[in-house]
């Protein structure tokens, strides 16, 4: 299965031409772009690891794709995404998100289990099936 | 006109009988606004005859203290300051009859927080005054002060977006079809088919509650096997807006604390469960980590036409401060009323910090939100995929929009209809942030976006260019006329 979360899950895999164009969008919006990666691809896994911290002083997308890539080159195994922060009063969250790394093996995806409890209630529990390994050793 | 009439005073202002409301206070024309008064527009159709400033002031009047005659018992209270105060009478631009009406209200008229006592007041007994053929309240400016007795949206655009995970894009819902008649376990089947094929949301619904043919209970426990088997399918934070609307209170809060056990992030209202119900729904959303979804069913019947009712800006106005967090307000392309340049200034309301005075948009007033939660609007009835480029030009990305025919009627099934309209959008968006001009280019970037996405190409080529295009009832009185710089 393929992991759809983030803006353009639904398209073929960005481009580094494509990625460099969404930003310079967010830069030249003011947003401070952030990477962060995971090998844990829950729905509600928020926090995954910074790459460093946002970078909001950089003016040209290339000082961004040139982070990019060398987070590539440490956790290229696994999902590293995008993130523009737009710090304006009334916002102040992220603004655009989207997955710029995945593992290259086929992602595995979700068990979800059934709990049955009264009056036909059901307790649900969704697993990505890669979490049953430690971090750092799910994916390659 | 009459607008030199003079307000009596003295002794002779309360002598037993009946006096003209412009001379008994109601007509004020130096008065000037305070900041913390409410002040309406009201578009005043007086009976043939009548004086519109006569007409205006008794506007003012019958919404605030004033009776059909003179009372003594005024005098025991500070009348002047509760006197509603009709300051400025327009003639409507191209409408001959019609006039605008600006009247300012003491903060004190109101009870904090109310949307009940605030609409009791304003839009109480006064649109029935006989010597009125229509009435109309266009707008309303709610001062900072008053704001601020509100708590606002329970949730609002931003919270949501940070608890759903979705960020850059409108969010996609659905409608599921038919809406009467599916069996509980049946209308998942719709539910799973459009969130796993790409929708964040379905909905329920307005008229889907608890019938003979399906149970509330019912829908509520297949829904969420529905949604929990689509994330689980998708890895995505998926929801679907469970309808607890219902005859009673209790009924509604057992529907949603029955919601909240379930897991569900979101529940839904209709706007006819009215004002108060509908705060108490919101604050108890707020209580309950909920989104909280608004249905306008009904709005139609009194906003919809310029000769008398309230407009739907107004609405917006009330439903951002009563707490609600979506509010369906028009797609502009769809199959309901929706002129283009009204609309925007209904999504400006939901989603603005600060809305200047735009009288093209119908924006009558600056109003100022105070910080109030945004209110994220939503577009449904009669849009699809090849109407992606314009949605979101005239839309923005801070909108739900919501394909029910769009996606169940896909040729090739609902999660077909579902793929093309995430493909549809997503790829709107890429091109979007890259600068290009999706406008002229949209159909284009469509084209070239279903090379790679069969189901798309079958939407398009099903619905090609199937449009509503139909006069709007409820457009803007004033057009923008250029102004030296």
């Amino acid at each position: 299965m393929r992991i759809t979360q983030g803006t353009f899950s639904f398209l073929p895999d960005l481009t580094d031409e494509q990625i460099t164009k969404q930003v310079q969008y967010c830069i030249d919006n003011g947003w401070a772009v952030n990477l962060e990666f995971t090998d844990d691809p829950h729905p509600r896994n928020t926090y995954w690891e910074m790459w460093g911290h946002p970078m909001f002083d950089i003016e040209d997308a290339a000082g961004v794709m040139m982070e990019l890539n060398e987070c590539r080159k440490v956790y290229g195994d696994r999902y590293i995404r995008l993130s523009a922060f737009d710090a304006s009063h009334g916002w102040e969250s992220v603004k655009l998100s989207f997955i710029v790394n995945r593992p290259s093996e086929e992602e595995p995806g979700f068990r979800l289990d059934r709990q049955e409890a009264a009056g036909r209630n059901i307790r649900y529990t969704t697993s990505p099936y890669v979490a049953a390994k430690p971090e750092g050793q799910r994916y390659g | 006109m009459d607008t030199e009439a003079k307000t009596v005073t003295g002794k002779d202002r309360y002598k037993s009988g009946v006096m003209e409301y412009k001379k008994m206070g109601y007509w004020e024309p130096d008065y000037e606004p305070k900041d913390t008064d409410v002040i309406c527009c009201f578009r005043v159709i007086p009976q043939d005859g009548v004086d519109p400033v006569e007409a205006s002031a008794a506007v003012a009047g019958e919404s605030s203290t004033a009776t059909w005659t003179v009372v003594w018992t005024d005098r025991l209270t500070a009348a002047e300051k509760y006197r509603a105060k009709c300051y400025r009478v327009d003639p409507v631009p191209g409408a001959e009859g019609q006039y605008f009406a600006y009247i300012a209200y003491d903060l004190d008229l109101f009870e904090p927080g109310s949307i009940a006592n605030l609409t009791a007041s304003i839009i109480g007994n006064v649109f029935g005054f006989k010597p009125l053929k229509g009435l109309r309240l266009e707008d309303m400016r709610l001062p900072t002060a008053y704001v601020k007795t509100f708590n606002g949206p329970a949730t609002g655009i931003v919270v949501e977006r940070e608890r759903l995970d979705k960020f850059g894009r409108p969010l996609l819902g659905a409608t599921v079809k038919p809406k009467l008649g599916l069996s509980g376990r049946n209308y998942g089947r719709v539910v799973y088919e459009a969130l796993k094929g790409g929708l964040d949301f379905t909905k329920d619904d307005e008229n889907i509650n608890s019938q003979p043919f399906m149970h509330w209970r019912e829908r509520f426990l297949y829904c969420m096997e529905a949604v929990n088997k689509a994330q689980a399918a998708t890895g995505e934070v998926k929801g679907t807006y469970l309808n607890v609307t219902a005859a009673t209170m209790e009924d509604m809060y057992e529907r949603a604390e029955f919601a909240k056990e379930l897991g569900s992030v979101i529940v839904m209202i209709d706007l006819v469960i009215g004002y108060t119900a509908i705060q108490s729904m919101a604050n108890w959303a707020r209580k309950n980590d909920m989104v909280l979804h608004l249905h306008r069913a009904g709005h139609s019947t009194y906003t919809r036409q310029k000769t008398h009712g309230v407009s739907f800006r107004v609405i917006a106005k009330w439903m951002r401060l009563a707490g609600v967090d979506h509010i369906h307000a028009g797609t502009v392309v769809g199959k309901l009323e929706g002129d283009p340049a009204t609309t925007k200034g209904y999504y400006d309301i939901c989603r603005e910090e600060f809305n200047p005075q735009k009288l093209e948009n119908g924006l009558f007033f600056d109003q100022n939100w105070a910080s109030l939660n945004k209110l994220m609007p939503v577009a449904s009835g009669g849009i699809h995929a090849g109407q992606m480029h314009q949605l979101l030009d005239l839309l923005g990305e801070d909108v739900v929009l919501q394909f029910g025919g769009g996606t169940i009627g896909h040729p090739m099934g609902i999660a077909a209809g579902a793929t093309a309209n995430r493909v549809a959008l997503e790829a709107m968006i890429l091109a979007r942030n890259e600068g290009r001009d999706i406008v002229n280019e949209g159909p284009d970037i469509l084209k070239a976006a279903a090379k790679s996405c069969q189901p798309l190409q079958q939407a398009l080529d099903t619905w090609k260019d199937v449009t509503f295009n139909y006069a709007s009832t409820d457009t803007p009185d004033f057009v923008p006329t250029a102004t030296a710089a």
